[in-house]
């Protein structure tokens, strides 16, 4: 498993819930993960009912058998005060920058400039290392910016080639780049199993692959049990099936049998249509040759037992 | 289904109302808003208006299907709709680049054109800074309703996680390019000579300064030229959005809010509600799409689990029952599959349609939970409901479908 996670995918599908599920999921066993979101949307703090996550690494979980995972919301404004305080030493001319606007203006003038810092910040997490020289973190699993903007975001080389030429931010650049086109980075893309999902998916995989990014798994998320078997659904396409259901409907009790056949079979043909098309998609993602791994739809709402639910499967899985 | 209180959304007075200009569907990511509005579109122009749709984003096959998947930026007529009561289709698909360089050329003479499309700073600008689609989308409608060929606009808005961003993107993108700020740091020394704003002066050459070790003075040049240009053309990016924000407040502008019978998309709507009234924009009503519901409504899903577990346990002593040739499965569509009552395929198929029952109730009764939690913040809201088809709407008949049930009102039983 590579050490920097990093989870994009169409908006909605569910990003930040499987990103933190996967920080579950590695954290087990002892180990450390920390959870960092770069959305500023306090996604994360939302999803485990807790307040506000402050620019700050905060142990918010702990995972089966003793393993921890921390939480970081990476703030752009705040990681350029950062960086501009490393090495230029402003001391409190930096407050006054962003007092000023300064610093947001920077930020807004510059994509590239933020989403250097963005990635800058989860890149020297996966780096750091403590007195023991001991890594510390396991892996780093990033809530990323949604596959229409990922290869963008992760390219942090190309973006700020428009930048000043020299300096710490091109070093940085590099940096981030190193890490993030080796083995140690995974861009796993999230989808469900609908058309423009899947094609945003295909499509930002092409994307990833064209930048030299390294591709990762492909999640589907709320995949919805299979009620019907192969053998069921070929069954219901027969009507003459009909007077058998009536009669199996009234053996087990149900009154008024005959009135419910009817719209019984019609939802099994809707059911067997949704099949067929996710069957579809299913096979169109297989052909993206990404291991594809499936989450069930939890129908009772996603609380944190349900975090760890899913945890608990991407675990079964193999991860 | 429990009795909704809620008035219906009559949406064939709306469309057939040739006070009705401009129909916006607005609503947080993957409800629908995109579908409705093409349905919507459809539908008014069957019923004889002359309509043109916008769309942003469309699922490629419903753009292929339309003939809009080319991207020209304009709208094309529409063939195969029913024109009998004299109504014509016409559609397009946003393409923002192509829009904000049109402003460009529509404002500057040719030489001052080129100099700002060749611009770096209006190249990341234009292909997609946060709230250049929105910018553009709200742009865009401005130009279709000044050309006046039109009766009815009917608008699809970006897929932006907000329903509010709609609104509020082009305004904050228009401060920013007309802020002080940018003003300041093009031309410090035009302002440098005010009196009070020498104390400003400190701080601007340190921002300056930083701002160019950061950005690089290509940068900042390309952003103060790029104002620069606009500045003598174009007469403000602020006052532009806020021309085209107006157009929104005007009388026969209607809003429709999608939204999926699920916890966050009907939050946002809730938001989205309550921030028309705080603009006075008028609210048409909600289109709830994608609802459950059941033609079995009447057997619970309780009473179908427990059917299907009987059906189980029969199924699992006719089998150890020693009736071994019987639990082959017969062909599908043969005879013995309707005829033998205790075939275990066929109670193998009976539990099974129960248990897909069950599961239809239990996402029938979550959606009115969560339903009903909106209707008691905004009674005043009326709704109309659209079914969740088992597959994806990508031609005109399936349009058409969607704008009949648009236009029916709810009542999902029986349909899916
Ligand atoms: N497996 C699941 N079962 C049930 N609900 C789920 C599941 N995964 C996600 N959800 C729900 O779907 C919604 C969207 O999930 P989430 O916020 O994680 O998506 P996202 O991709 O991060 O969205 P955005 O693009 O807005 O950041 C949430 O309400 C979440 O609780
Ligand atoms: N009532 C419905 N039943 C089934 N599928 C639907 C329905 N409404 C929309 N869809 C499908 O859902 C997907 C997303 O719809 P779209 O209109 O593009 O959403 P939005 O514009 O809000 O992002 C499309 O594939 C569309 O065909
Ligand atoms: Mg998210
Ligand atoms: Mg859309």
């Amino acid at each position: 498993m590579s050490r920097l996670q990093v989870v994009s995918g169409k908006g909605g599908t569910g990003k930040t819930t499987v990103a933190a599920a996967l920080a579950l999921a590695l954290a087990t066993e002892g180990r450390r993960t920390l959870l960092v979101e770069v959305e500023g949307r306090q996604g994360i703090a939302q999803l485990f009912e807790t307040e506000a996550l402050p620019y700050e690494e905060r142990k918010i979980a702990v995972a089966p058998g003793g393993g921890e995972v921390y939480a970081l919301a990476i703030d752009p404004e705040l990681a350029l005060l950062d960086y501009l305080q490393m090495f230029y030493k402003l001391g409190g001319a930096g407050r006054a920058l962003k007092k000023l606007g300064a610093i947001d203006f920077a930020t807004t003038v510059a994509p590239g400039l933020r989403d250097v810092l963005l990635t800058g910040k989860a890149c020297e997490a996966v780096r750091r290392k403590d007195k023991q020289g001991r890594y510390a973190y396991d892996y780093v699993v990033m809530d990323a910016p949604p596959t229409g903007r990922i290869t963008r975001f992760l390219n942090v080389n190309d973006e700020v080639a428009g930048l000043a030429k020299i300096g710490p931010i091109h070093n940085q650049a590099q940096a981030v780049m190193r890490v993030l086109k080796s083995r140690e980075t995974a861009v796993h893309l999230v989808t469900l199993l609908e058309e423009m999902p899947v094609q945003e998916t295909l499509d930002g995989v092409a994307e990833l692959r064209a930048a030299k990014l390294p591709v990762g798994r492909i999640m589907v998320n709320m995949v919805r049990p299979a009620l019907l078997g192969e053998p069921a659904l070929a069954l219901t396409r027969d009507t003459g099936v009909r007077p058998a259901v009536v009669e199996a409907l009234a053996a087990a009790g149900i009154g008024s049998a005959k009135r419910l056949a009817g719209p019984l079979l019609t939802q099994a043909g809707e059911y067997a249509e949704r099949y067929a098309l996710e069957r579809a998609q299913r096979e169109q993602l297989a052909a993206a040759g990404l291991p594809l791994h499936e989450l069930p739809l939890l129908t009772e709402g996603l609380d944190l037992s349900g975090l760890y639910t899913l945890a608990e499967e991407l675990r079964r899985q193999g991860i | 289904m429990t009795l909704d209180p809620q008035a219906p959304l009559d949406v064939d007075p709306l469309l057939d109302d040739p006070a009705t200009r401009i129909v916006v569907c607005c609503g947080s990511g993957g409800v629908g808003k995109t579908t409705t509005a093409a349905a919507l579109g459809l539908r008014a122009a069957e019923r004889g208006r002359k309509v043109v749709v916008l769309t942003i984003d469309p699922a490629r096959r419903l753009a292929q299907s339309m003939g809009i998947d080319s991207l020209d930026n304009t709208p094309r007529r529409v063939k195969d709709i029913d024109d009998a009561a004299g109504g014509e289709l016409h559609a397009m698909m946003l393409d923002m680049k192509r829009t904000f360089d049109e402003i460009v050329e529509a404002h500057a003479d040719e030489e001052r054109a080129r100099a700002i499309l060749s611009n770096p700073f209006y190249q990341s600008l234009s292909a997609g800074f946060a709230g250049t689609q929105e910018y553009m989308a709200m742009e865009k409608l401005g130009q279709l309703r000044s050309r006046d060929e039109w009766d009815l606009i009917v608008v699809d808005t970006p897929p932006s996680r907000s329903a509010l961003d709609f609104l509020d993107a082009p305004t904050r993108l228009g401060s920013f390019l007309d802020g002080k700020l940018i003003r300041l740091l093009m031309a410090p020394a035009k302002v440098g000579g005010r009196a009070g704003m020498k104390f400003l002066n400190v701080g601007m050459s340190m921002m300056t300064g930083t701002l160019g070790k950061l950005l690089g003075g290509q940068l900042l040049r390309d952003v103060q030229t790029f104002v620069a240009a606009m500045d003598t053309t174009f007469g403000g990016f602020r006052t532009r959005a806020d021309a085209t924000y107006k157009l929104l407040q005007a009388p026969g502008t209607a809003f429709l809010v999608v939204a999926a019978p699920e916890r966050d998309a009907l939050r946002e709507a809730a938001y989205f509600v309550e921030r028309l009234a705080a603009e006075r924009m008028p609210l048409a009503g909600l289109v709830l799409n994608r609802v459950h519901g059941s033609g079995a409504g009447r057997l619970s899903a309780e009473r179908a689990l427990a059917a299907a577990e009987n059906l189980d346990e029969r199924r699992i002593v006719d089998q150890t029952g020693g009736k071994e040739e019987v639990r082959t499965a017969p062909a599908p569509g043969s005879p013995a599959a309707a005829e033998a009552p205790s075939d275990p395929t066929i109670e193998q198929l009976t539990a099974g349609l129960l248990r897909l029952h069950a599961e239809r109730m239990h996402v029938v009764a979550r959606e009115q939970r969560t339903r009903d939690r909106f209707t008691a913040l905004h009674p005043e809201v009326a709704v109309t409901e659209v079914a969740a088809l088992p597959g994806d709407v990508h031609d005109l008949a399936g349009l058409r479908d969607i704008g009949h049930r648009l236009a029916a009102g709810g009542n999902p039983a029986g349909a899916s």
